[in-house]
């Protein structure tokens, strides 16, 4: 009895039919419209011109605010693993006090409340504190707490043997966590990192609430005065969406490079 | 202190309510080679991780050439440098290549220069018969040569005494002779050494006593041939011949 003809079933097909990334060729349909809009469209290229300028605002005010998250993240991150209870306390209260606050009342009681007693307190008229960089130290206290729990699940997620065995050749608590455990969990929450950039970048759009003049606040400006709602806000739209997936594109190859070197 | 190197005196570990170590004494000479066996649980690790510090006492006291570990005013990093501890999971820094991870305490402990610590690093990596990997990373390496790594960036640091928990059991067991090999020839050329290990090979040939303990508690110390041999007490003979059956 002869057996069967063996036929290898070609799935690959169907395999690259649905690994196909339909969900971006959308995204980008949406934004080559814009873009075509943005060049026919009168009205939408009214709306454009004015708002854009404000890009520059919004990524100064995500880079500052995100650098700056970054060393608090890390202080507090370290704080929530110290052994010693105040410092422990201390950074727990923090990151617990910002998590348990919608982000636009953050903004609004730090900007207006913490700035100016801060500024006060070291004689400063918080007058001259100017609305950018309460926007940034809000933004970045805000993120700081988030931060903190990455970096302390980052450095949570090395073996305790890595610290044993750093320290059983000598070197001091610092110097274990810079040149050992940081190094490692640094490159295993790079994408989460990464992660939280973008979502600051999106939030920044809140510090259109103190009037800062960055893409939403512009657009705001833009709307309330030509009635243009559709146009003001399809713009504003356009602008953060071509910014956050042109990130996260980045990130997914990031991602996927970190994971090949890793093998 | 004599010339006791290591002195272990009425030592006490709890974890919690659970007491890993019961009152444990012991006195190493300059250059002897002490075997600790015992069931899993008994706290041959704990007393290991006591010497370097790596976990507190409760009670008692550890002395290094005289350094009482639990004076406030010790410098415990000194200390370390001075006493290697070799991992069951070799713990090589995996974000280093080998040569890195042979040099970098060097550097920031010892305060040599790249080029005196890489000079060195090879010696030592030449010493365990892996020099050509020093380019390479941890994770391209076998277990065997992963802990003599570890032995070799332990050797860079020139300590006087070594500390073994279980060296080699995590390793396939056609690695096991090749770390074996490094061990006994450490042992030979003088290094105080203090091995966690169930290896009855390398007991035979390099340990001048051996130390049985269960429970938290020396039960019995003596030559190899005698512990192995004739035990003195049920408990070793009982344990002996659990390990020795197969």
């Amino acid at each position: 009895m002869a057996g069967p003809d063996i036929q290898i079933p070609d799935i690959t097909w169907r395999d690259n039919w649905r690994e196909f990334p339909f969900w971006l060729v959308a995204i980008f349909a949406f934004l080559i419209v814009m873009a075509i809009l943005v060049f026919t469209d009168p009205d939408i290229r009214e709306a454009f011109l004015f708002i854009i300028p404000g890009i520059q605002i919004t990524l100064y005010i995500t880079l500052a605010g995100f650098a700056i998250a970054l060393v608090l993240g890390l202080l507090a991150g370290l704080g929530r693993i110290s052994s010693n209870a105040v410092v422990r306390n201390i950074a727990i209260t923090y990151v617990e006090f910002i998590r348990g606050v919608p982000t636009l009342v953050l903004i609004l009681t730090l900007a207006f409340v913490l700035v100016p007693a801060v500024s006060n307190s070291f004689g400063v008229d918080n007058r001259n504190v100017s609305i950018e960089l309460r926007a940034i130290l809000s933004l970045s206290i805000i993120y700081g707490a988030f931060l903190a729990e990455i970096f302390r699940a980052g450095i949570e997620s090395i073996s305790k043997g890595q610290m044993e065995a750093a320290r059983s050749l000598g070197m001091n608590y610092r110097q274990s966590m810079q040149f050992i455990i940081l190094p490692q969990a640094v490159r295993n929450i790079s994408p989460a990192l990464g992660n939280d950039f973008i979502a600051m970048l999106k939030d920044s759009s809140l510090a259109s609430v103190l009037a800062v003049r960055e893409l939403t606040q512009r657009a705001r400006l833009y709307a309330g005065s030509t009635f243009r709602f559709p146009e003001s806000y399809l713009v504003l739209t356009f602008c953060y969406l071509t910014m956050t997936i042109a990130l996260s594109l980045l990130l997914r190859w990031y991602e996927q490079r970190l994971g090949k070197d890793s093998r | 202190m004599s010339d006791d190197i290591i002195v272990v005196d009425d030592l006490h570990k709890y974890f919690g309510h659970v007491q890993a170590v019961k009152g444990v004494d012991l006195r190493l000479k300059r250059g002897e080679v002490v075997l600790i066996v015992g069931p899993s649980g008994s706290g041959k690790s704990t007393v290991l991780r006591c010497i370097n510090h790596l976990e507190t006492p409760t009670s008692g006291g550890i002395y290094i050439d005289g350094v009482h570990l639990e004076d406030k005013k010790t410098n415990i990093n000194e200390v370390r440098a001075e006493v290697g501890m070799v991992f069951q999971q070799f713990n090589l820094f995996p974000h280093l290549t080998v040569l890195q991870n042979v040099t970098i305490a060097q550097e920031k402990v010892r305060k040599r220069s790249k080029a005196e610590a890489e000079k060195i690093a090879m010696e030592q990596l030449q010493r365990v018969g892996i020099p050509e990997k020093a380019a390479a990373y941890p994770r391209q390496l076998s277990g065997g040569q992963q802990q003599r790594v570890a032995i070799a960036r332990l050797l860079a640091m020139q300590p006087k005494i070594m500390l073994f928990d279980e060296p080699t059991s995590a390793l396939d067991p056609e690695m096991i002779k090749e770390v074996l090999d490094v061990m006994l020839d450490l042992a030979k050329a003088g290094m105080t050494m203090v091995v966690v290990t169930h290896e009855m090979g390398f007991a035979k040939a390099a340990a001048d006593r051996v130390v049985f303990m269960d429970d938290g508690q020396i039960v019995e110390i003596g030559p190899p041939d005698q512990i192995f041999g004739t035990p003195k007490h049920e408990r070793t003979q009982l344990f002996l011949s659990k390990i020795l059956a197969h």
